[in-house]
């Protein structure tokens, strides 16, 4: 029955003079959340409004399903948007969509209504009582409860007129697109896919760098990360996902280096490598999925160290989380799964068994030194042999 | 150059038996149980199908069910054995190398109170003879044994393992596992005093999807899919007739030249093996004799992990696999490999190397000559 939704959006509101260019953005992302229904739908806005809205026939929980994955909606109500045909037909058409959603009426009720058209005859007062009579008319098993309603029915008098009684709850944030654009760092693992959401909950719009080392990590990993970024631009938006040959980089550490300053080294090339790219598209800074203590490259220690080789700001939306909290949110957003799949990424090929977990930035600039002769070379090559590809849902 | 050298997971589709599909995927594409003319073309394969197989093991037509596969085929012998026989007593023998068709539907049946021993086999897989005929009682229903491992190439005594179950109690089954044999090492039922006998299609160039199992009319064994009673009530379903007749044509094609494949596959193989021992740290798991099959070759080396070694091959258009291809999208550690008692820093350096009879020297010579570049290089970076 319901042919339309009301889009309910909160935080975007309150931003002054930028609430036009957010609210632009939001339209065009739920646009691209709809692209691939099979209904064509319309997007409008009165004033603190979003509509959605299709002529053609649609599968009201798909379409539902697709608005839960835009930032920036903090609730979508499935409405009926009809033309104004006087009271009587309104009242009408009110009793039969409460009929059509709740079949049991033991139920209490209040009726909200909102009169933004001011010539409407009746005021909202008018409009709420007149219309609950009706429907105690139709139905004597519903109970008017104004404090404390079960069921809250709203009815919106604007150039049309619409009504609902449900709100589902959106993933809040803001539009991807309002907040510039940064780096993550995805790895085939649990914590990087979250963090890539977390940001892009904030309306940063994302790239991505992931590194792979063949013949040590495979085909399949490679395929686990574009599903897994796959997943991620569900929510995001296209994902443009820089894929490095981190092969030879690594062979070179492990000849030259401490074999238990490897991975620490090996990530600050990471770093450095992933912000090349960041500073080519544009990024204003890195997203890692980092979380203080996890592993032993992931101390404060070795966070300082890992993080004196950028200039651009890294973001670690995960830093306080524990495993169990990162792995709960990887399963809310469908990341989980796929990351759990078994096979080996680029940092665990040729991890230590007693890797440094209190590394001295002083230490290990002077390891690094060892890397002279070649590295710069090295890093340009895998630079120039990185494959990019821009990944959709 | 490519080679592929996974056939022991599985092989190409002939392209005679794959004509054959197609024609009767979109000409004779009637329902063998249908009543007029376009059922009985569709029924008019699977008869043909049906005595070509019984041929290729002299045996009788009504005696070959087709199945999905060998992990079906395996299933029916195992459970419709045990559950038409276990009035009779609920002890099997079989043996710690079987693949997991055979191992899982065996811990499935010790869950339902069956009672399984399991023989062991010495440093290159072969089965304990004596411990076959010390372990069969009163009560043993069946023995399950494969006759060629999948992961290193074993041929088990199944002829001697045969004889030594009938004198012992001439009611008990013998079930043999010819998944990776049939169609190169030669096993006849009758002669050799088998009861059961699992083929898989796509081991032998025909199309997945497609397998049987030899049941002797002697034999008491009951579905384990239930329906229409099609296959003589052993497998119920509508038969897959174009991948029945893809597999009739293929096996046919297999046995017409049996000695010749098979003494190309021993050829090649002496080759590779001669070859491949000359890199540094190879060492070959399995009998390298005419008491291994003559497509498979496990290669243990030292120092490299097996997937990275595949991978590596993979570059180069080399196509292995890591232990058993059936098991190895998990990093679970072999169980034949184990049981054989190869060292531990082999266990997960361990890749099988297998050929078809479409296989060529120069496939090999490619292959050689990139395992004896890659694997130095390999060496160079371990983990510790």
């Amino acid at each position: 029955m319901e042919k339309a939704f009301l889009i309910k959006y909160g935080e975007i509101a309150l931003k002054g003079k930028n609430r036009r260019t957010f609210e632009e953005s939001l339209v065009k992302q739920i646009q691209f959340a709809l692209k691939d229904m099979d209904a064509e739908f319309e997007v409008t806005r009165p004033t603190g409004r979003i509509f959605v809205e299709s002529k053609d026939e649609f599968d009201v929980d798909e379409a539902l399903e697709a608005l839960q994955h835009v930032f920036g909606i903090v609730a979508i109500c499935p409405a009926v948007l009809t033309e104004d045909k006087g009271f009587d037909e309104l009242a009408k058409e009110v009793v039969a969509y409460v009929d059509h959603v709740y079949p049991d009426k033991h139920f209490t009720f209040k009726v909200d209504s909102r009169r933004a058209r001011k010539n409407y005859p009746m005021n909202s007062m008018e409009l709420n009582a007149a219309i609950g009579e009706k429907l105690l008319e139709a139905f004597p098993e519903m109970k008017v409860d104004v404090h404390n309603p079960e069921v809250m029915i709203h009815v919106e008098i604007r150039e049309r007129i619409n009504f609902y009684c449900k709100e589902i709850p959106g993933p809040g944030g803001m539009p991807v697109g309002t907040n510039g654009s940064a780096m993550l760092l995805l790895s085939g693992g649990i914590d990087s896919p979250v963090a890539g959401y977390m940001i892009a909950k904030r309306g940063v719009t994302l790239d991505a760098t992931y590194f792979h080392a063949p013949p040590y990590t495979s085909e399949r990993a490679k395929q686990k990360v574009v599903d897994l970024a796959k997943q991620v631009s569900k929510y995001a938006g296209p994902i443009r996902l820089h894929v490095v040959n981190f092969t030879d980089i690594q062979l070179y550490i492990y000849e030259q280096c401490p074999h238990e300053e490897l991975t620490i080294i090996m990530r600050r090339y990471m770093m450095k490598i992933a912000e090349h790219f960041a500073y080519e598209d544009g990024d204003l800074g890195l997203i890692t999925g980092e979380s203080i203590g996890q592993v032993a490259s992931q101390t404060m220690q070795s966070l300082e160290c890992t993080n004196a080789v950028c200039t651009l700001p890294v973001y670690r939306p995960l830093i306080g989380f524990d495993k169990q909290e990162i792995i709960e949110r990887s399963e809310k957003i469908g990341t989980y799964e796929t990351s759990i799949l078994p096979y080996e990424d680029c940092c665990t090929i040729f991890v230590a068994k007693h890797p440094v977990t209190k590394p001295r930035r002083s230490v290990i600039e002077n390891s690094e030194k060892k890397l002279a002769e070649k590295i710069d070379e090295l890093v340009d090559v895998a630079i120039n042999t990185t494959e990019t590809l821009m990944v959709t849902p | 150059m490519e080679a592929y050298l996974d056939n022991s997971a599985t092989t190409k589709c002939s392209s005679k038996a794959a004509k054959i599909m197609a024609k009767v995927l979109t000409e004779d594409f009637g329902n063998p149980s249908a009543l007029h003319n376009k059922g009985m073309e569709g029924e008019n394969y699977l008869k043909d199908a049906r005595s070509k197989i019984a041929k290729t093991l002299k045996v009788n037509d009504k005696e070959i069910i087709f199945t999905s596969g060998g992990t079906e085929s395996n299933n029916l012998a195992l459970i419709g054995t045990a559950i038409a026989n276990k009035r009779r007593g609920m002890h099997i023998i079989s043996s710690p190398i079987e693949h997991p068709s055979v191992a899982n539907p065996l811990a499935a049946l010790e869950e339902l109170g069956f009672e399984i021993t399991y023989l062991p086999v010495d440093d290159k897989g072969v089965i304990d003879l004596k411990a076959l005929s010390d372990e069969i009682r009163p009560d043993t229903i069946l023995v399950s044994v494969m006759h060629v491992n999948n992961e290193i190439g074993t041929i088990e005594p199944i002829r001697e393992a045969a004889s030594i179950i009938k004198q012992k109690n001439s009611t008990t089954l013998f079930h043999v596992d010819a998944i990776q044999s049939y169609g190169k090492v030669e096993i006849l039922p009758k002669k050799m005093n088998i009861d059961l006998v699992s083929v898989s299609g796509h081991k032998i160039h025909g199309p997945k999807g497609s397998g049987f199992l030899y049941i002797s009319e002697k034999v008491k064994c009951k579905p384990i899919i239930l329906g229409g009673g099609q296959e003589l009530g052993y497998r119920s379903g509508t038969e897959n007739v174009p991948a029945i007749a893809g597999l009739g044509v293929a096996a046919e094609e297999m046995f017409k030249n049996f000695d010749k494949y098979q003494n190309r596959l021993y050829e090649l193989k002496d080759y590779f093996v001669d070859e491949v021992q000359k890199i540094d740290g190879v060492s070959l798991n399995g009998p390298l004799d005419v008491h291994g099959a003559p497509h498979i070759v496990s290669v243990s080396v030292e120092g490299v992990r097996a997937e990275v070694l595949l991978h590596a091959l993979e570059e180069k258009y080399i196509y292995v696999s890591a232990g058993s291809a059936c098991s190895s999208n998990k990093p679970a550690i072999s169980k034949t490999l184990q049981a054989i008692g190869l060292r531990k820093n082999l266990l997960d350096s361990t890749i099988r190397v297998s050929f078809s009879v479409h296989t060529t020297k120069e496939e090999i010579d490619y292959a050689l000559e990139q395992m004896k570049d890659i694997i130095p290089k390999l060496q160079k970076y371990t983990r510790h």
